[in-house]
């Protein structure tokens, strides 16, 4: 291991920029005569749009579907079979699906003048019966949200198992409704664009904050049908990305026609009343399972139908039915259960479409599973890590299929239990808990365990390949590093990583190195960052393509010492021979500056290279985690104070330990949003009810406690070195650890709580219901 | 998320604002801090012609201690009551109200004036000041007037205020070394509004026994013989004295039916009452 490379726990190269403010976001750029955009939105959920009322005066101002009529409605289709097709225009144009969808583009010099505009535009419309839930939504005769989408229904995603067997000889039977709430990602910096028209190079630019600037620009190209050579997507800083700017959407789309049409730059600023009521939705799912087990809480059976909320569109281009597809697919999580049933619909509804949020499905699902398990436990009386035990997947049953087919590469789940135990000190909690509270608050104990698929190279289903990596690597003429790649660094510190990969590679220092992103110009076409994939695929490319240019150096180098290619080996800042050593920068100097004192027949391709990656099983490779939390319950406020939190990762080889233990706390906090905060409620019309951080609740530095890290690294045998995911593992576990953990507190009282967040309002509402149910 | 177009002026003397105030025909409103009115423009809940920033009038940020109140000037800010600037005659109560309300970069600049003739009925001084006894002093071109704070509030968001006066010094009066009080907010995460606010206070000096329920969707319930709620004389084991049904009667008339908050509410004055009769 060179000192900065794979496994240092460097100094995140980026920081000095962010840390002394010169960070640059779409709010900062500025360019000449650039002109600002607002946009009218829906009043209303479900309408048909009859008219869109302009002021003469304004008429050259203000833009509707009719003026935009040449951009084709963006389209995102699952594969999956029998997925129902809907179109999502950029500016409605028949019929207004949810509140703040898009219905003119007002431009003005200013911001504040644009909203002036927007003010005076009137609509006609006629209100249409609103889909709120997705269980009514589903029911027969319920108004429709797409005339295309049946029954409301965009996919059903379904695995069939003998449950009926199951069922009638097992002897523990647990059944639970159980939901998750609509959410909000909330980046700090919202969505943002800035679209222009270089007539020197004959080219759409667009600046925007996005974890995929490659993709954005295949999906503008699409629509606005121009060559994809027409586009530059440049991502400059991104101030947070969490899935939310992994997405192609209406007003970015307006934008770029607004732009070649007039002769100075546009810009849109998405405000945070625009995120919350009209955008950033996610999350929200319902669960009924039935769960079938033996008397020591071996899991015999699993049954479960359950729904996503996914909104009025399906989203550009996750489409509607990333969620569905993992709730059933991923429901099985770290365990091996023989008998598996599972059907889960998409459901279309008149609210902002659902966006996958860091870790997309699998908060709900892990909460969904995890309460069962616990429910299990209590039913037979057993501690519910102990029921977590017999139905994990053993680590000698590696490589492991489980029964959804999902592929395990490599791990030990019972090892991660294990040291979740000791480190939350199970015991010494069960003795508290006998004591009890002084202030009479009820002490409680909550866990979560589970496998995450990181950086899957096929749709959920494992069956179609959806995707590949690359990255370039250059050594300068100085001897210097230039890295660029495709993927966007979104605050997880790709600026250092990948530039770890390259100091371990050619043996420079991260000094030497620079990491160029975010600019389909400048770099190779990627996917993007999503995923947990970033590592595992930029991080694997960046590897190829630097290992490579290792190989021309040492080949150079080698003639240089005039000795033979196999005995020189790369490090330490240089190529090293048995009789001496020659030095990336005299090696750098020699092949540009110099060439007449290398040989003829040097490799005339250079010192840059693009390589690429795919992880020898592009099924996905599995990250898991155990949470554990001790919480205090206030049962007369419903208050929640979490007193402890542990976290035990494996996430194989690290490649920067302080990055990951940065990512586990951020993703952590944001599960505590799930757990305790956060919620996007909606009234019987469809309106969103917070449309300000004052009804939105977010965590606060206070509400996240110290979060105690605990690594295992178990290399995956498909990545270079051994590399895992781990983007966004932190919010998968804390919904449901927390969740168990308040219902362990609330145990003695009889009361248990289905939903998440469990706020002070829940938790009085059951403890009162339970008292008159007593009663 | 801009506010619509205004005009902004800065007086830097009470005269000069409370004719500005007074101008017939235009639309004017007092800024200060801007915390609350900042939001309520950007969202264009507000649409005033004229701001009239009264934050570099001197007398309004002056302080003046008599020998049974304390003056505090409108401006002065939440952080200023935190962090101890001004004199306390409150045996600490104000100093710990301010440290919790909002974050601490609201508090800087948020006022005690403006949180009172904004009348959120979730704020805290707007509860506090009543349990208090404290009166406020009114200024327009008209000359000044002075109301009890408990009767600023006529109901969410709305006061007794009229549209050329301004609020122009809170007149609180000095505790006893002997006084006691408790004071109970709940809300789920810090910097949040209350979902309940409790006060008690009991000074035998002037045998004062007072308490209030907040947070209630209008003016606070201020209870200004607090023995009708604790079935007597203020004491030991306060707390458990309390008298559930007299409250949940207060509530019923002012409408809070959500048990919710009724349970909330309940609790807030219970630990209150348990704080001032512990310390
Ligand atoms: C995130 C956040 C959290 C908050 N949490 C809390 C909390 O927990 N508890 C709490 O109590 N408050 C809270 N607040 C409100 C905060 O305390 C504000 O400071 C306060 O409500 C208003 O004070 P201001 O000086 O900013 O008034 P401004 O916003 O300047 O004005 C508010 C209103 O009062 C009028 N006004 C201002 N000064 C005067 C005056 N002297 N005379 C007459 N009219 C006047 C204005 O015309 C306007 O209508 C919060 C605010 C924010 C932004």
């Amino acid at each position: 291991m060179s000192k900065s490379g794979v496994g240092a726990r460097a100094k995140r190269k980026e920081d000095e920029r962010f840390l002394y403010g010169r960070g640059q976001y779409i709010g900062d750029l500025r360019f000449p005569r650039m002109r600002e955009v607002a946009f009218v939105r829906s009043p209303v959920a479900h309408a048909r749009l009859k008219d869109v009322v302009i002021p003469g005066h304004l008429r050259s101002s203000v833009f509707t579907a009719r003026d935009i009529a040449g951009v084709l409605p963006l389209k995102a289709v699952s594969p999956l079979p029998g997925f129902q097709v809907s179109e999502q225009p950029p500016l409605v144009t028949d019929k207004i699906r949810q509140v703040g969808e898009l219905i003119a583009m007002c431009v003005a010099d200013t911001r504040a003048e644009a909203e002036d505009i927007a003010a005076q535009i009137s609509l006609e419309y006629d209100e249409l019966p609103a889909v709120v839930d997705m269980l009514d939504a589903q029911k027969p005769g319920c108004v429709l949200v797409h005339d295309t989408v049946k029954g409301n229904v965009y996919v059903n995603v379904a695995f069939d198992g003998d449950i009926e067997s199951v069922a009638k000889t097992a002897p523990v039977k647990v059944t639970r409704e159980l939901r998750t709430a609509r959410q909000v990602m909330s980046p700090i910096e919202c969505r943002g664009f800035i679209a222009q028209w270089d007539s020197r190079v004959n080219q759409l630019i667009l600046h925007g904050a996005t974890q995929f600037p490659h993709v954005v620009r295949t999906g503008l190209s699409l629509v606005l049908q121009i060559p994809e050579i027409q586009i530059r997507v440049i991502s400059p800083d991104v101030g947070g990305g969490f899935g939310y700017k992994a997405i192609l959407a209406g007003e970015e789309v307006c934008l770029c026609w607004l732009a070649m049409r007039v002769d100075y730059p546009v810009r849109w600023l998405e405000d945070r009343r625009e995120m919350l009521v009209a955008n950033a939705n996610c999350r929200e799912h319902y669960y009924n399972i039935t769960a079938y087990a033996d008397n020591s809480g071996k899991i015999l059976g699993f049954d479960a139908k359950a729904a996503v909320d996914t909104g009025a569109y399906s989203a550009y281009p996750f489409s509607a039915a990333i969620e569905a597809s993992q709730v059933s697919a991923i429901l099985p999580g770290p365990y091996s259960i023989p008998v598996y049933r599972c059907n889960t619909a998409a459901v279309a509804t008149n609210k902002a479409p659902q966006l996958p949020y860091r870790g997309v499905a699998r908060p709900g699902v892990c909460y969904a599973m995890e309460l069962v398990v616990d429910a299990i436990a209590r039913e037979i009386g057993k501690e519910p890590h102990e029921v977590r035990a017999v139905n994990l997947v053993r680590p000698e049953q590696m490589p492991y299929d489980n029964i959804t087919d999902k592929h395990f590469d490599s791990g030990d789940y019972p090892q991660l239990l294990r040291m979740a135990v000791e480190a939350i000190d199970v015991n010494a909690v069960r003795a508290r808990q006998q004591r009890g509270e002084k202030d009479g608050r009820l002490i409680g104990l909550g866990m979560s365990i589970f496998s995450e698929q990181t950086g899957h190279g096929t749709t959920a289903d494992g069956k179609r390949r959806v995707l590949y990596e690359q990255a370039f690597a250059r050594l300068t003429p100085d001897g210097r590093l230039d890295i660029r790649a495709g993927i966007q660094s979104i605050g997880q510190g790709l600026e250092t990583t990948l530039a770890q990969i390259g100091s371990e590679c050619l043996g420079m220092d991260i000094e030497d190195i620079h990491v160029k992103l975010g600019d389909t110009e400048i770099s190779p076409y990627s996917s993007g960052a999503w995923g947990s994939r970033g590592m595992i695929w930029a991080g694997g490319a960046t590897a190829r393509a630097c290992q490579e240019l290792a190989d021309r150096v040492a080949r150079i180098g080698a003639a240089l010492l005039q000795t033979d290619l196999k005995s020189v080996v790369v490090r330490d800042n240089g190529v090293y021979g048995p009789n001496g050593n020659v030095s990336l920068r005299d090696i750098a100097r020699a092949y540009y500056l110099a060439p007449s004192e290398l040989p003829g027949d040097i490799d005339p391709h250079g010192l840059e290279v693009t390589g690429g990656f795919t992880p020898t099983r592009i099924t996905g490779i599995h990250t898991g985690a155990a949470h554990a939390t001790i919480v205090a319950v206030d049962p007369e406020t419903g208050g929640v104070e979490i007193l402890d939190y542990v976290v035990v990762e494996d996430a194989g080889t690290l490649v920067n330990p302080m990055i990951v233990d940065g990512q586990i706390f951020g993703g952590t906090a944001q599960g505590i949003g799930s757990a305790l905060f956060e919620e996007m409620a909606f009234d019987k019309q469809g309106q969103p009810l917070a449309s300000t951080l004052a009804d939105y609740l977010l965590p606060g530095c206070p509400d996240v406690p110290n979060i105690r890290v605990f690594h295992m690294q178990t290399p995956s045998p498909y990545t270079e070195f051994g590399i895992k995911g781990v983007g966004e593992g932190g919010a998968i576990g804390p919904g449901a650890a927390i969740a168990n953990a308040i219902n362990d507190a609330l145990k003695s009282l009889g009361v248990e709580i289905c939903e998440i967040p469990v706020t002070p309002r829940r938790i009085l509402h059951a403890l009162s219901t339970q008292v008159r149910r007593r009663a | 998320m801009k506010p619509a177009v205004f005009d902004y002026v800065r007086p830097a003397t009470l005269d000069e604002a409370t004719r500005l105030l007074g101008e017939k025909g235009v639309f004017s409103k007092v800024v200060a801090g801007s915390q609350s009115l900042g939001p309520m423009l950007n969202l264009r809940l507000a649409q005033p012609e004229l701001l009239v920033d009264i934050t570099s009038i001197p007398v309004l940020t002056a302080v003046s201690e008599q020998r049974d109140y304390v003056d505090i000037g409108a401006c002065v800010s939440h952080a200023d009551v935190e962090d101890g600037r001004i004199p306390d005659g409150s045996r600490g109560l104000l100093a710990l109200v301010a440290s919790r309300i909002a974050y601490r970069a609201v508090r800087n600049r948020g006022t005690l004036g403006g949180s009172l003739a904004h009348a959120d009925p979730a704020a805290d001084w707007i509860s506090v000041f009543p349990l208090l006894g404290a009166d406020v002093i009114v200024q327009s071109r008209r000359g000044t007037r002075t109301v009890a704070a408990e009767n600023i509030m006529v109901s969410s968001f709305i006061t007794v205020l009229q549209p050329d006066e301004l609020i122009r010094t809170i007149r609180v009066p000095k505790i006893s070394a002997r006084a006691r009080w408790g004071f109970c907010k709940f809300n789920q995460k810090a910097g949040e509004f209350a979902h309940a606010i409790g006060g008690v206070l009991h000074d035998p000096e002037n045998d004062r026994f007072r308490a209030v329920i907040g947070a209630i969707e209008t003016a606070p319930i201020v209870v200004a013989d607090a023995a009708s709620l604790f079935g007597g004389r203020f004491g030991p084991n306060l707390d458990a004295r309390l008298d559930k049904r007299a409250v949940l009667a207060l509530l019923d008339e002012k409408n809070v039916r959500d048990e919710y908050n009724r349970q909330l509410l309940l609790v807030a004055l219970k630990r209150a009452a348990k704080q001032a009769s512990e310390s």
